[in-house]
């Protein structure tokens, strides 16, 4: 009965044939153009393409800073999320909202403004070459601009675990005698763990990809500063689209990696906690 | 001796102290201090300088381009995400998952890569290019590709937005409206439009921010020609690059602006999404 109710529902047909041919045209017919080039290109020229030294120094720095990016946002945007969610002060909901800037601000905006901050007359670079250090210009300056895109993130894949926290746990390790350092570290921080490695995987995939915001501060000097999707374009710009076409590959699969890590991981979750409550 | 239970929920003073402080630090120093600098740079040189900068013709011609890729991408993905959703939370057919899976791979490419796929179809090297060539419509370096490759990245924003929240609204009160004797369209209107409005207007602010701020993708299919497909986004790295930082910066704060509206919207559209359905949190 419910089952035949559920289907008098109208606009299957419509709706079915509008999301099928909108989502073939607009994504699935180009990103069959790149399989496709990437399959007319010889085994052996693909692999001379993915492993150039160029090509290799360019995963190191994207992967790396990205890498590091998330880590420093690993320690931090839980850290945010605790305070955001536990604690009352003013300017409380400003922050909160805050948080969302690096997902709404363009990223050329967020690029010229922390190249400008880190610049050697910039309101931070002078103070950090003062102490003998360069930040613009260098991987460090990269992966500066990437905690910046991936901060929101590891807040957000965090702060709805925490608002949900059961405190009848916390109670009863306070109870039980526990300090709140250790509550803290062998009750809250092994529930928070799926949601801070479900946001560092998505942190690493946007990181992984992003050009807007690092291509300023980067320095852009191939082999030392110079990030994959970056090489991309210079390839495009020499119309080398075969190699173009390759390190777009090998970043893709990347990218796709950390989100299947991801569904890998909410399985684990979701076993684990029923198997818990069993 | 026993601690009341409030107590002991209760991080200590000294760790609260702490951890507010790194906190904060850590927003004033990699949220705050590039928004203000954002404005600051943008107005060093006074507000003659500022205003010259943002109403020169090129500036002028890019918001206009920015304004016109944005009005056809955000409509177009919003009608594709409102009918998606509808497809994927009120009927249930084979491939469902695929389908929800390949409506969020766009979040999964890189800007740069976007690009890429519309220059391996559509550019004079690509699959259709001679094509297109002989019937001499540009689409590389071109508005179209401009248009293509923004939709591209936006895609999936207002179809993921509503999929949760029409999976917990459910569908009783279109089934009610069906009973009653409403049609289809009057259904949708009335009853499903009302009913999503919030968390609509929440995809829908998400989606117009990345259109109006998009770099990488736009900058790969742009050809980068002034007054002519420069976006917004690209302006503001060409003056930077011709050492106008001043100038830069005066066009970056109007995105900057934009990215402040964003957030407040964003935050006003959450809250609204919250009261009108809060049965949907828990769901």
């Amino acid at each position: 009965m419910r089952r035949a109710r559920r289907h008098a529902l109208p606009g299957f047909g419509l709706t079915l044939g509008l999301s099928l041919s909108y989502l073939a045209l607009v994504v699935l017919i180009p990103l069959a153009a790149l399989v496709l080039k990437a399959a007319t290109i010889g085994p052996a020229e693909f692999w001379n393409a993915v492993t150039a030294p160029r090509a290799r120094a360019a995963y190191r720095v994207t992967f790396g800073c990205a890498a590091l990016a998330g880590l420093v946002n690993l320690v931090l945007g839980p850290l945010l999320a605790w305070v955001l969610v536990r604690y009352r002060f003013p300017g409380r909901k400003l922050i909160d909202a805050l948080v969302d800037l690096p997902f709404a601000l363009p990223t050329a905006v967020a690029g010229i403004t922390l190249t400008a901050l880190y610049a050697s007359q910039g309101w931070l670079g002078r103070w950090i070459e003062a102490a003998g250090y360069r930040i613009a210009y260098t991987p460090a300056g990269i992966t500066v601009a990437l905690i910046f895109v991936s901060l929101p993130f590891l807040v957000r894949s965090v702060q709805p675990v925490l608002e949900q926290l059961e405190s009848d746990i916390e109670e009863a390790a306070a109870t039980l005698g526990a300090g709140r350092l250790t509550t803290l570290r062998r009750v809250i921080l092994p529930t928070l763990w799926p949601a801070i490695l479900t946001g560092f995987a998505l942190a690493f995939a946007r990181a992984v990809g992003e050009y807007g915001s690092v291509i300023f501060i980067a320095g852009n000097l191939p082999l030392v500063s110079e990030i994959a999707p970056l090489l991309i374009v210079a390839k495009l710009d020499a119309y080398d689209y075969a190699g173009a076409t390759a390190i777009a590959v090998v970043l893709l699969l990347a990218s796709f990696a950390a989100l299947l890590a991801i569904n890998l991981l909410q399985l684990w979750t979701v076993r684990r906690r029923s198997a818990e409550g069993t | 001796m026993a601690r009341k239970a409030s107590t002991a929920l209760r991080d200590p003073a000294w760790l609260r102290a702490l951890l507010l402080a790194v906190a904060l630090g850590f927003v004033a120093l990699s949220l705050v201090l590039p928004l203000v600098a954002v404005f600051a740079y943008a107005v060093e040189k006074g507000f003659d300088v500022y205003l010259a900068s943002i109403t020169d013709e090129d500036a002028r011609a890019a918001i206009r381009l920015t304004l016109l890729v944005t009005a056809i991408a955000v409509p177009a993905n919003t009608v594709f995400g409102v009918a998606a959703a509808w497809l994927i939370t009120r009927f249930s057919f084979r491939g469902k998952n695929l389908l929800v899976s390949l409506i969020d791979l766009p979040f999964a490419v890189s800007p740069v890569i976007a690009g890429l796929i519309y220059v391996l179809l559509f550019g004079a090297q690509g699959w259709l290019g001679p094509w297109l060539a002989a019937h001499d419509v540009k689409i590389i370096f071109a508005v179209p590709g401009i248009v293509l490759a923004t939709t591209f990245v936006t895609f999936p924003f207002v179809a993921r937005e509503l999929i949760p929240l029409m999976q917990a609204q459910g569908s009783e009160q279109e089934q009610a409206a069906l009973t009653l004797g409403a049609g289809g369209w009057s259904m949708f209107w009335r009853v499903v439009l009302p009913k999503i409005g919030w968390g609509l207007a929440y995809g829908v602010i998400l989606c117009n921010a990345r259109a109006i701020g998009e770099f990488g993708a736009v900058s790969v299919v742009s050809g980068h020609i002034r007054g002519v497909t420069n976006t917004m986004p690209l302006h503001v790295e060409i003056l930077y690059n011709e050492y106008q930082r001043t100038a830069a910066f005066a066009v970056a704060s109007l995105l900057a602006l934009m990215a402040l509206a964003t957030l407040m919207l964003k935050q006003l559209a959450g809250w609204r999404m919250r009261r009108t359905q809060p049965e949907s949190g828990a769901a």
